[in-house]
């Protein structure tokens, strides 16, 4: 993807994405990140070839996805956002059409069993809760055993036992040699599966790299709770602690922003030892990709456009 | 748009034919109403005006099935499986959109096809209707009818944004095509434009096909032979490719796969 623009409704119509350039290596889990508006379903969008760009291009397997559809389809499967299924055909139905239209399907059941839905099959897709219907979808877009598989917020309405098993699901593709390009505004799935990530904000990419990278040069975490009487300025200087640490009156939860988190903690509680003094709630957290996302969105107003 | 492949085009057709089967309100409308309309238009006496009138009654209703069963619910159908975002889905994987749109219409081509023939035969069964001058020409005046107004559906998607919205944006095909391609023959004394205009509608070349593939005549003229049809033929059947060619372009360039946003 390199210096591709998208934009909606005419040439003075909304640019969702400007100007967004990134590569997702062969066999690696590709995330995008970003508040809603930020621009990551235009830019799927553009990936799976539904839309093309005004301006830059795109390349999905050497192709383009849009002009060259049927040289790439057959290698990419692709999750939407939304289900668009028939309420009235049941969930076996549902994967019965849709491998029929595949050139290499799986078996209907061994899709429904990766995604346990096989209790499921024959019951109709109107009578599906929301998160069955993800799975469902994600049935469908593993079913003609994609090269690429592309994941429009794969996870979002999952209770927390569906999430983790999507993931395992993911995880066991990617150990297949399946390259994966997925959105999602949860911080923790792409810390958990992305080996690289691209954070999107109002249409751009404002940070890239590997989780690692992107979090490195934010600031570790330390929160705890002051006791009655003891107020900030009693605390001993911190080694590696940021000046905008928040300070605030005794009693109150106080956050410590580091560079330094083992130094900074040492002599955090060696003086709380020395004062005998509780330190509540306390709590130390490494640097992760909520520090650098909030940073990101802190930074100038979010736009709550459209999804 | 581009190629069908066969397997692939089956596995959505019937899939949207099991949704017809489950869709009461669709399948009483289908199997039911042509039914009644038979028997009324048998009851109203069209035996006493002779085989040739009867061709004539029998023809329009293969002209109103093609407008009602065709074009008004095949409106309606494309226009719900884009709100509910399902173009999209066969979209995202390796349909074609020819696949894809031709899937879809499947029940309704099926339903056509079946009305025409209990039509026809009721039309033989009840009036004794004669056996058609050219069979050949009757069916590509059909089939042509099918193709025309399975595009002009498509087409008419693009300013039909909810099946609510069907019902009225279907009215003016609707209406043209019932008043001015059924009955343009009857109008002897109208201006020659009036008559150019109606002769180029796109059911006009359908009814004057049928009709003269199967009474050898569109109208008043006297009946011709197998062969002496052909000649009449050419001018409706130049229309009917133009309004084939032009559906084909516009829906490939216009056709709207998503909801408006």
């Amino acid at each position: 993807m390199n210096a591709v623009h998208r934009r909606y409704g005419g040439p003075h119509g909304f640019e969702a994405v400007r100007g967004v350039s990134f590569e997702v290596r062969r066999g690696e889990l590709f995330a995008l990140l970003g508040t809603n508006g930020a621009g990551k379903t235009s830019t799927m969008e553009l990936v799976a070839g539904f839309s093309r760009p005004q301006a830059g291009e795109v390349r999905v397997l050497g192709h383009d996805p849009e002009r060259d559809r049927a040289a790439v389809r057959p290698r990419v499967g692709i999750m939407l956002q939304e289900g668009g299924f028939p309420p009235d055909l049941t969930v076996a139905e549902t994967v019965a059409m849709w491998a029929g239209t595949l050139t290499d399907p799986r078996p209907a059941g061994e899709a429904l069993e990766l995604v346990d839905l096989s209790d499921r099959a024959s019951v109709r897709v109107r009578q599906l809760s929301g998160g069955e219907r993800r799975r469902l979808d994600l049935a469908l877009a593993v079913l003609g055993r994609p090269a690429v598989l592309l994941l429009d917020e794969p996870t979002t309405g999952l209770d927390p036992e569906s999430r983790r098993n999507a993931w395992t699901m993911v995880r066991s593709l990617l150990a297949d040699g399946v390259t994966v390009l997925l959105t999602t505004h949860y911080l923790h799935e792409a810390q958990e599966l992305a080996d690289r990530l691209a954070i999107m904000h109002g249409g751009v990419v404002v940070a890239a790299g590997s989780p690692a990278e992107i979090v490195a040069g934010h600031p570790a975490r330390i929160t705890f709770r002051l006791p009655g009487g003891v107020t900030p300025e009693l605390l001993p200087p911190l080694p590696g602690a940021r000046p905008e640490s928040t300070a605030v009156a005794a009693g109150q939860p106080m956050t410590i922003r580091t560079d330094a988190l083992q130094a900074t903690l040492t002599e955090l509680l060696s003086w709380a030892h020395r004062h005998e003094v509780e330190l509540a709630g306390l709590e130390a957290r490494p640097a992760s990709l909520e520090e650098a996302f909030l940073a990101v969105a802190d930074h100038d107003n979010p736009m709550e456009v459209r999804a | 748009m581009s190629t069908i492949r066969l397997s692939r085009f089956r596995s959505v057709s019937a899939a949207e034919l099991r949704l017809f089967g489950r869709n009461r309100s669709a399948l009483f409308s289908a199997l039911v109403l042509p039914l009644i309309l038979a028997v009324t238009v048998a009851g109203a006496g069209v035996e006493e005006s002779g085989t040739s009138a009867a061709g004539l009654v029998v023809t329009s209703l293969l002209g109103y099935v093609l407008l009602a069963a065709v074009y008004y619910n095949l409106v309606t159908t494309y226009v719900s499986r884009r709100e509910e975002l399902m173009l999209k889905r066969l979209r995202a994987g390796e349909l074609t959109d020819t696949e894809i749109l031709t899937g879809i219409a499947t029940p309704m081509v099926v339903v056509a096809l079946a009305q025409m023939v209990v039509f026809v035969a009721a039309g033989a069964v009840l009036f004794g209707l004669p056996v058609p001058v050219n069979v050949l020409l009757l069916l590509a005046g059909a089939l042509g009818g099918v193709v025309v107004f399975v595009l002009i559906a498509a087409m008419s998607t693009e300013f039909t944004r909810t099946t609510e919205a069907a019902q009225v944006t279907t009215l003016p095909v609707m209406i043209a095509c019932l008043v001015g391609s059924m009955m343009y023959t009857a109008l002897d004394d109208a201006p020659e434009a009036v008559i150019a205009a109606l002769r180029a509608l796109p059911l006009t070349p359908v009814v004057d096909l049928m009709r003269l593939g199967w009474l050898g005549t569109t109208g008043p003229a006297a009946a011709e032979g197998f062969t002496g049809v052909l000649d009449d033929a050419l001018v409706p059947a130049g229309i009917l490719m133009a309004w084939i060619i032009v559906g084909v372009l516009t829906v490939r360039r216009r056709f709207r796969w998503e909801p408006r946003r």
